[in-house]
């Protein structure tokens, strides 16, 4: 792979989209156009958080890739295999020693510090989208800060399913300016998006990036009487009996028997091997999982 | 007890060596060869130089091969190659009027300077299946005559000479470049039309289509199709002049559309442009017509609602490698976003069982 510049992308491809970082850093929450490339992975596998990745990734970095939390699922292999081969970087499954984290779908439960990157894969960065299907009209709104349309769609939730029924990619608003899709979240993390590391959103197919600085104020929409309240599954995690981690949920046997363990393999991993040991666990063996 | 999955690695490693075991097929008949798919399947080479917006056959004969004979996978090998290339500059604009026709008509005049030229269509062949094929591919050469050696003058220019065709404005000297500036809205035709040439065929055509069976029928008359070789000039700023640097096959179409004008101005004529690399002439007419309805804008016609007049519409939806990218995405993983679905459509049955048992008790 040494045709190829470190991590893929050409130096001046890598400033445009410094440029757009540095933009969507500086208004919080807005959605900056940019000049999104044609990736050797399909639009809708994380090219946008790829390309993100390869400009803020350097040769002293210690990379780590997670898809619905996990390390090790198909595509979150393929895109650390990818930084691998294209940038040298170190790669690491742990949360603490990576200084950058490419993640679609969750935010790690372990809390970032500010000396770490997360970068998001982004399917449609726009939370008006499917209210408004016209880019240019949903431009517009967010110039205008119009965003009545998404409190009468929270509102008819309420009206009809007494409830908000949105569980995941909830919309945010951030500093008090922009609405912003977290990205397909679940809910749940939404209130990890205040943090101290930097988040850095990429969506290639749509060419946006955005961005949320550390310590900004983000708010998950909501209403007074009806407040946000992040989710989970009513359980503890079954491996290393974790109480407050997101859990994926299996189906383990014909008859739909289920179980449910931590969707952050990292977390569950560490949590076992600290001795701490679920319902349906085994004590933490190396190379037992 | 419960062990977790993992496997991950292993499984990338088997799938990958069990596609490529499936791409080669049966060892027992002839591997293809990328000359043999260059110089036999060449409208599929076309296809994919068009929508990977690079003209080379050898590669694009290659992705082929490669994508096992998906054609939008081998078009997407060629884009996702294509952005690794350096990039020397901008050519001149070709000039289709010296073009070396392979094939050249026109629907509106009979005869004009340049003749009709057939060229290898498909046109007049009765689609019957020719089992000789099947047994034994060889023909006879065709008969041969000399290229015109003088330029081949566009319809175009005839109508233009009485005034009757509404003339172009020039556009940029430099125009954006799709592949190097985010699309943003309104774009210039200059982006539309880039948009358009690399648009997936399917997609571009269904557009053209609607437009004929009314959805913004603008009638388009075929004033002019012409395929065949054109030279690629570009200026070289050592040499203070422009020096040919290669020859590429491009598929040209004009058309003629129903005319404009008002009490003060004179009707005159419309055009549509398709410009298409390869011999892609089912690409080049459904461009040229996809390129008429979005300019209704600046023809001053009515925004009739239809999808083809639909700017965004037609431009964010025509791109396959975007499209297919985007659809096929929805077979990874998404069992968190599920997970939490679940739980919530779990939530809001037990609340409306609840409020059905309160009711029934009252």
């Amino acid at each position: 792979m040494s045709d190829y510049n470190f991590a893929y992308l050409d130096e001046q491809t890598k400033r445009m989209i410094r440029r757009a970082i540095l933009k969507g850093l500086a208004i919080p929450g807005y959605q900056v156009p940019f000049a999104s490339r044609e990736m050797p992975m399909p639009y809708g596998w994380g090219t946008g958080g790829v390309q993100v990745s390869a400009a803020v990734l350097t040769p002293d970095d210690t990379f780590k890739v997670i898809d619905q939390g996990a390390d090790d699922t198909t595509n979150a292999v393929s895109i650390r295999r990818f930084f691998q081969k294209t940038a040298g970087v170190a790669v690491t499954e742990a949360t603490s020693e990576a200084s950058v984290i490419q993640t679609r779908h969750r935010i790690p439960e372990q809390d970032l510090r500010a000396d770490q990157i997360l970068v998001y894969q982004v399917p449609i960065p726009e939370p008006l989208r499917f209210l408004e299907p016209s880019e240019v009209e949903t431009r517009k709104m967010h110039a205008l800060e119009e965003y009545g349309l998404m409190h009468v769609k929270l509102y008819e939730d309420i009206s009809q399913h007494g409830d908000i029924a949105t569980a995941y990619a909830y919309p945010v608003k951030v500093e008090g300016r922009y609405v912003m899709d977290p990205s397909p979240i679940p809910k749940f993390d939404n209130p990890k998006l205040e943090m101290a590391g930097i988040q850095l959103f990429g969506a290639g197919r749509e060419q946006r990036i955005y961005a949320i600085p550390p310590y900004t104020q983000v708010v998950s929409l909501d209403f007074d009487d009806y407040p946000f309240q992040p989710t989970k599954a009513d359980h503890a995690c079954d491996l290393c009996g974790a109480e407050d981690s997101y859990l994926d949920e299996l189906i383990v046997d014909d008859a739909g028997g289920r179980m449910f363990m931590c969707s952050d393999t990292d977390y569950c991993a560490t949590r076992r091997k600290q001795g701490h040991v679920g319902a349906q666990g085994v004590p933490y063996k190396e190379d037992a999982a | 007890m419960y062990v977790a999955v993992k496997g991950g690695e292993r499984a990338i490693d088997n799938a990958h060596a069990w596609l490529a075991e499936e791409r080669r097929g049966d060892t027992s008949v002839p591997e293809l060869s990328v000359a043999q798919i260059r110089t036999q399947m060449t409208l599929a080479v076309n296809r994919v130089m068009a929508e990977g917006s690079l003209y080379d056959p050898d590669l694009a004969a290659l992705a082929i091969k490669q994508a096992r004979g998906d054609l939008i996978e081998a078009i997407f090998l060629i884009r996702a190659y294509r952005t690794t290339l350096p990039r020397f500059g901008g050519s001149n604009p070709i000039d289709t009027e010296d073009m070396a026709c392979d094939r050249r008509v026109s629907a509106t005049f009979k005869d004009a300077p340049g003749g009709q030229v057939l060229g290898p269509t498909f046109d007049y062949t009765h689609r019957l299946l020719d089992f000789k094929l099947a047994a034994d591919g060889e023909v006879g050469d065709a008969p041969v005559v000399a290229h015109n050696q003088t330029a081949t003058p566009h319809i175009m220019s005839f109508l233009d000479r009485e005034n009757l065709i509404q003339s172009e404005p020039t556009g940029a000297d430099i125009p954006d470049d799709l592949t190097r500036t985010p699309l943003e809205l309104p774009a210039s035709r200059a982006l539309r039309l880039q948009s358009l040439t690399r648009g997936d065929e399917g997609f571009i055509l269904g557009m053209a289509y609607s437009t004929q069976r009314g959805y913004a029928r603008n009638h388009a008359f075929v004033a002019e199709l012409r395929i065949g070789a054109v030279a690629v000039e570009m200026d070289i700023p050592e040499l203070g002049f422009a020096i040919e640097i290669g020859e590429i096959t491009v598929t040209e179409c004009e058309t003629v559309n129903q005319f404009q004008g008002s009490k003060t101005q004179p009707p005159q004529f419309t055009r549509g442009y398709g410009l298409v690399f390869g011999m892609t002439e089912r690409k080049a007419i459904s461009m040229a017509l996809v390129d008429r309805a979005l300019r209704w804008k600046e023809l001053g016609e009515d925004n009739l609602g239809a999808p083809a007049q639909d700017e965004e519409f037609v431009l964010y939806h025509s791109d396959n490698i975007q499209a297919t990218g985007f659809l096929e995405h929805i077979k990874l993983p998404h069992y968190v976003d599920f997970q939490s679905e679940l739980e919530l459509i779990r939530k809001l049955r037990r609340e409306a069982q609840d409020n059905i048992s309160r009711e029934a008790a009252q």
